[in-house]
């Protein structure tokens, strides 16, 4: 942007050098630079529903699309339009690919409120339309780099083609997956038929060792050369955290609630710092849904940090409208 | 009609106008609703539609609010996003060259907290390349001073588009956004038409709120926000047929909750000249095209073989006509 209030313009100094002067959220030191965007765009059309079975607390749903199973990445996600041409659910729902192949791509539905609930119900023979693939995929390591991945809940399921795609490419792959009980778990045998340690962590020991993700997390980041991690976003926060402090870059593909998925409606925004070092309000859908661990300002997340570029033109005065008028 | 054979319909000239300045289609996007335009270009041929409406720009880049930004509503969604962009250089460097560059019309909506930045915006926006006219928004609801919204107010509207008017480029007609939450919008549109408005844009969104009964407090950052969609289409259609039987002269940029063709021709035969495709476009990137084309068709099947004769028909007396077989 061309109006900075000037925190991060370059000063020159005597020797002719020129260095960005440290400021909070600042680009230097910063492990990861922003997810470069997908190669191909967006398609909208009628998806048919292929299969639907049930996984665990959720729904594993198929679908026959040519066109986005063929040019989706791991990390990208599909947005459907639910209840039909009349529905008065207007909004999109905007879910992680979790696999492709032969022209069809699954998708795993948490059935949470009547939109998501109407996606779980679809049975094959049904049509949905689906605008997709959607967002910046995960980028792949150097060659050889070990990597760690880290699913939470259902965030699990949007690991599963990046572990294949990983191992494909000779990369060694560790995954821990975890969720509040058994029940909600997801992808772990997906995962674990790709990642080599495969460990599964419970909050309330049900399944795997007991406790949160961050314990074998914080075991085995060390041996990572890179991490993958999607899941909630206090999830998130505290794995991008345990890379960061560590040394090793991190990717996460957040979750934040979206209108379209497409870039135009501007509510999926979150606090991000770019790559030149400013904050910015940066949408999940188009600058995301994959950012640098390092780069999410996940403390901020819900608030107007006062140094985000245009924060300071939020409290502009406005000058009445007119005398003693109250709407 | 039934024992009519089926004959291909005649094309209907499909030709509208902003203000004295033509276009290829009356179906455009809303501000808001479709950012800058690029974001749709992967849906629909940007050039097939009258205008791209931009994202009102102001002076200054601005962040936008906290999250969360939205909540859907029934046939709706209510937002508080906060008017973030890049402020008019980021506007002037990248976004409308890339328009202009492909050949699609803009409709640039400028917004800001005093007069002078309005009349400074609109100085700005002489000559440059693809803009067809400027949308005044004097009535945001996510001002920073809710109760101030210039629109609420004939004289400060009829302020704010005089200054537009003065300053902007001759060719450019000046479209004035106006609130339908006021007592008498007629006076309003009367204070701006006087004022050297060209044109009126109707509606902006409803003040509405939403509560999470989980949390038990309002669900946006914003705590109120703008309620669109097809919910507040019947306001909008009111809106319209309201103004245009008081000011037939004055042209009419129609929106609220358009989402078919059959929604539009309710607000062409209300009195709008032209019309704004907004949240539907969340639902469906491709709704403007789809929409122009539903309401070619409609127009067809009610005997019209031109959209401008069309336009107010709904306001004909009782015995003017036989209803749908207008030549």
């Amino acid at each position: 942007m061309s109006q900075d209030d000037g925190a991060t313009r370059m000063v020159s100094l005597p020797t002719g050098e020129r260095v960005l002067p440290p400021v909070p959220g600042s680009g230097t030191g910063l492990l990861g630079q922003p997810a470069p965007p997908a190669e191909h765009p967006p398609v909208q059309g009628l998806a048919v529903v292929v299969g639907s079975r049930p996984v665990s607390a959720y729904t594993e749903l198929t679908l026959e699309a040519p066109d986005i199973a063929e040019a989706a990445r791991p990390g990208q996600f599909v947005a459907f339009a639910v209840g039909g041409p009349t529905s008065a659910m207007l909004l999109r729902r905007s879910i992680a690919i979790a696999g492709v192949g032969g022209g069809r791509f699954s998708v795993v539905v948490s059935a949470k409120a009547a939109g998501s609930t109407w996606l779980a119900g679809l049975r094959p023979g049904d049509e949905v339309d689906v605008v997709g693939p959607l967002g910046r995929p995960f980028p792949l390591p150097p060659p050889g780099t070990p990597a760690l991945l880290v699913g939470g809940g259902y965030g699990a399921a949007a690991l599963v083609g990046l572990g294949g795609l990983l191992r494909s490419r000779g990369h060694e792959v560790a995954a821990v997956v975890g969720a509040g009980d058994e029940d909600r778990l997801c992808s772990v045998e997906d995962l674990s038929a790709v990642a080599a340690p495969f460990v599964v962590t419970t909050d309330d020991g049900s399944a795997g060792r007991a406790g949160r993700v961050t314990g074998p997390v914080a075991e085995l980041v060390s041996g990572a050369g890179v991490v993958y991690a999607c899941g909630p976003m206090p999830m998130l926060a505290a794995v991008a955290q345990l890379a960061t402090d560590r040394g090793v870059p991190s990717w996460v593909a957040v979750e934040e609630s979206m209108a379209c998925g497409v870039g135009v409606c501007m509510t999926c925004v979150l606090p991000v710092v770019g790559a030149d070092g400013r904050s910015r309000f940066a949408r999940s859908c188009t600058d995301g849904p994959v950012f640098a661990g390092d780069r999410v300002r996940f403390a901020d997340v819900g608030t107007l940090p006062p140094d985000l570029l245009g924060a300071d033109a939020m409290t502009l005065a406005h000058t009445p409208a007119g005398e003693g008028e109250t709407p | 009609m039934t024992m009519l054979p089926e004959v291909e319909l005649p094309s209907v000239d499909m030709q509208a106008s902003l203000g004295g300045v033509p276009m290829v289609s009356p179906v455009l996007t809303a501000s808001g609703c479709a950012s800058f335009g690029r974001e749709l270009d992967p849906f629909f041929d940007l050039t097939s539609i009258g205008a791209v409406v931009t994202k009102s720009v102001q002076l200054r880049p601005r962040s936008g609010r906290a999250t969360p930004r939205m909540a859907e509503t029934p046939s709706g969604m209510i937002n508080s996003i906060g008017l973030q962009g890049p402020g008019i250089d980021g506007l002037l460097a990248d976004e409308l060259p890339w328009l202009a560059e492909r050949g699609v019309r803009s409709l640039v909506s400028i917004a800001g907290a005093r007069t002078e930045d309005f009349a400074e915006l609109a100085e700005r926006l002489r000559g440059a390349p693809g803009v067809l006219g400027i949308e005044v928004n004097i009535s945001c609801p996510n001002v920073e001073s809710r109760g101030e919204v210039f629109a609420c107010n004939p004289d400060a509207s009829a302020a704010v588009v005089a200054a537009v008017r003065a300053a902007a480029d001759p060719a450019h007609p000046v479209y004035a956004k106006l609130t339908p939450d006021v007592t008498d919008i007629v006076s309003v549109a009367r204070a701006c038409a006087d004022a050297g408005a060209n044109g009126l844009s109707m509606i902006n969104t409803l003040l509405g709120l939403v509560i999470d009964p989980d949390t038990m407090r309002p669900v946006l950052g914003g705590v109120t926000g703008g309620l669109s969609g097809p919910a507040i289409r019947p306001v909008a259609l009111r809106c319209v047929w309201q103004v245009h039987a008081a000011l037939p002269n004055v042209p009419i940029l129609g929106m609220g909750g358009i989402r078919t063709g059959l929604d539009a021709l309710q607000f062409i035969l209300a009195g709008a000249g032209a019309v704004s495709v907004g949240t539907a476009v969340f639902n469906d990137p491709s709704a403007p095209a789809r929409i122009h084309a539903e309401l070619a068709d409609a127009l067809g099947e009610r005997g019209f073989g031109r959209l401008a004769d069309a336009v107010g028909y709904a306001h004909r007396a009782p015995d003017e006509g036989s209803p749908g077989r207008h030549r």
